[in-house]
């Protein structure tokens, strides 16, 4: 305690007397060593002016590309859903199913798992075993671990379903752990304080403080399955990706572009249900 | 009923919190535990119940040692002590009424609890403690929806339906204003009288201490300095558990101007508010 010169002889606390003190004042800087600092932030624009200098740009290839791209683009300013509508709607379909089914199983993984890897409820090897499978579903990217399902279960959509659930393991435990980790722990103690069991512990302590986040969390991965599952079909893990790819080998930008929007149309729609979701489980 | 005997808690910071307390609590006795922040006053009663698990020393509950009990027998020991704390602990996202019935959770079975089929009598009793309490209309609401004289009426609520033999107390008016502190002190011990139930009551208000308890045992770091009844605590007494400080001012009601005035201070300004009510 600053010890001043006040008005009351035994008092701790003092309000006047400021004409000594500074008058300007800055926060400290993240890096206390002026140096480095100064090293680091100009080290960083060389590498980036290096980098860049790096890179080959071929002008001619691009001025040819950029014919190709106003076609593209064209596509999308007349696209085509009669002409292979169809596909489309079978590629459609395909897709909702193997986000649904990849959601639900991915969900029903990621629970136990999540739970597992949270450091205030696991056992420490219960906890590595958990995080360790965590680390490798978030470790390979949809595509390979797609490419990897197609080499084993052969083309088609059971290949995608995989990839997805095994994507959404990754994603979901991970987070889910983090939320289970940062809960209030006075509200879980005191259900311990109870003589609950530890199964009433989960399910009084724990759940009720983490089921919002598990639920936006969820329907969170629920449209990015549903994108995904557009790309893991590039490699022929079936759904909408295997109609968009054959419709760009095909040179039917029309056709792309009406994918495309269709994609975009359910993403969209889906983020504003899950937000209208979200606020109401808040 | 509950003999505390050398216990010792040292944290794994190196902090001794405790240092080998001896206490005994006899049925029906409502006890104040004060001392300044950091005395151990919350290690002990969470030592009671085994929230921190204590280094060595006994804590005999009904004759039964706590510190040695596997997790089977430390729950049913556990469904004997009610626990109130600090920033009430309810959870937030359930009802008044699960909130208050998860005091029945060392009673029932998992899927009962569950499915919150809890057994008739129990039901029961939650609406009588709510009633009891005084939240009747607030059954359904849930508990991030009550203030906070509301939210501790639930936690009273809960740690009575346990049908507990002591409760355990952790500042309980800390996050209260005065008014609603002494509400809450008083259906506390009305409480504890009517169930012939004993309570340690952590509490840093002396002077609510004194109204409320038939005994005040001081804590300073980690040992007890003072065990007695209200009317023995002195400025002398005060400053052995707390430190130097002028403790007649409070009585004299000093204007905060003049008062001797630290941050740390227990003759807080919620106590001498306390007394202008």
């Amino acid at each position: 305690m600053i010890n001043m010169p006040t008005t009351s002889p035994n008092s701790g606390v003092s309000v006047q007397h400021t004409s000594a003190l500074p008058d300007s004042w800055s926060p400290p800087p993240f890096i206390k060593n002026q140096l480095l600092r100064w090293v680091l932030l100009i080290g960083l624009f060389v590498y980036l002016f290096l980098s860049v200098g790096s890179l080959e740009v071929n002008w001619n290839r691009i001025y040819e590309g950029l014919d190709r791209g106003a076609k593209f683009i064209l596509g999308f300013m007349d696209p085509n859903f009669s002409g292979r509508w169809t596909d489309i709607s079978e590629g459609i379909v395909e897709s909702l199913v193997m986000t649904v089914t990849s959601t639900v199983i991915g969900i029903a993984i990621s629970i136990p798992i999540g739970f597992g890897a949270a450091r205030n409820l696991a056992p420490l090897p219960v906890y590595l075993f958990c995080r360790g499978i965590i680390a490798l579903s978030r470790s390979f990217q949809e595509i390979i671990i797609a490419i990897l399902f197609v080499a084993i279960f052969g083309f088609g959509p059971l290949a995608g379903v995989l990839t997805l659930s095994f994507a959404t393991i990754g994603f979901l435990s991970k987070l889910l752990a983090e939320d289970i980790e940062s809960i209030d722990k006075s509200q879980s103690e005191a259900i311990q304080a109870t003589g609950s069991g530890w199964w009433q512990w989960l399910n009084y302590g724990i759940q009720p403080q983490v089921m919002p986040r598990l639920i936006g969390l969820s329907l969170y991965r629920l449209d990015i399955n549903f994108r995904e599952s557009a790309v893991v079909g590039l490699v022929g893990a079936g759904g909408i990706g295997a109609t968009l790819n054959t419709a760009f080998d095909r040179y039917e930008y029309d056709t792309a572009a009406a994918i495309l929007i269709l994609i975009i149309g359910i993403v969209m729609l889906s983020e504003y249900i899950s937000g209208y979701i979200r606020a109401g489980v808040q | 009923m509950l003999e505390i005997k050398q216990l010792v808690k040292k944290y794994n910071t190196g902090d001794l919190a405790l240092n080998s307390v001896d206490l005994e609590v006899q049925k029906g006795q409502v006890m104040a535990l004060i001392g300044p922040s950091g005395a151990g006053k919350s290690t002990l009663i969470r030592c009671v119940n085994r929230l921190v698990a204590p280094t060595s020393g006994e804590i005999l509950f009904n004759g039964e040692n706590i510190v040695k009990m596997r997790s089977g027998k430390l729950r049913r020991a556990r469904r004997n002590m009610g626990m109130i704390f600090q920033e009430f602990a309810l959870v937030e996202r359930l009802t008044v009424m699960e909130n208050v019935l998860s005091g029945r959770l060392g009673y029932v079975g998992f899927w009962r609890s569950y499915l919150r089929k809890f057994p008739r009598n129990d039901i029961k009793g939650a609406f009588r403690l709510i009633e009891k309490v005084g939240l009747d209309a607030m059954t359904n609401k849930r508990a991030d929806e009550l203030s906070g004289g509301q939210r501790q009426r639930v936690g009273i609520a809960r740690a009575l339906i346990q049908n507990p033999d002591i409760l355990l107390v952790d500042e309980p008016t800390a996050s209260l204003d005065p008014k609603t502190s002494r509400q809450i002190m008083r259906l506390i011990t009305e409480l504890c009288e009517e169930n012939q139930l004993a309570a340690i009551i952590n509490i840093h208000d002396v002077a609510l201490a004194q109204m409320f308890s038939e005994r005040i045992v001081g804590l300073r770091e980690g040992s007890i300095v003072y065990d007695g009844s209200p009317d023995d605590l002195k400025p002398d007494v005060l400053t052995e558990i707390y430190g130097k400080e002028d403790w007649t001012a409070v009585r004299e009601r000093k204007s905060i101007k003049d008062k001797d005035y630290k941050i740390d201070d227990v003759s807080s300004t919620e106590e001498r508010m306390a007394e202008m009510l």
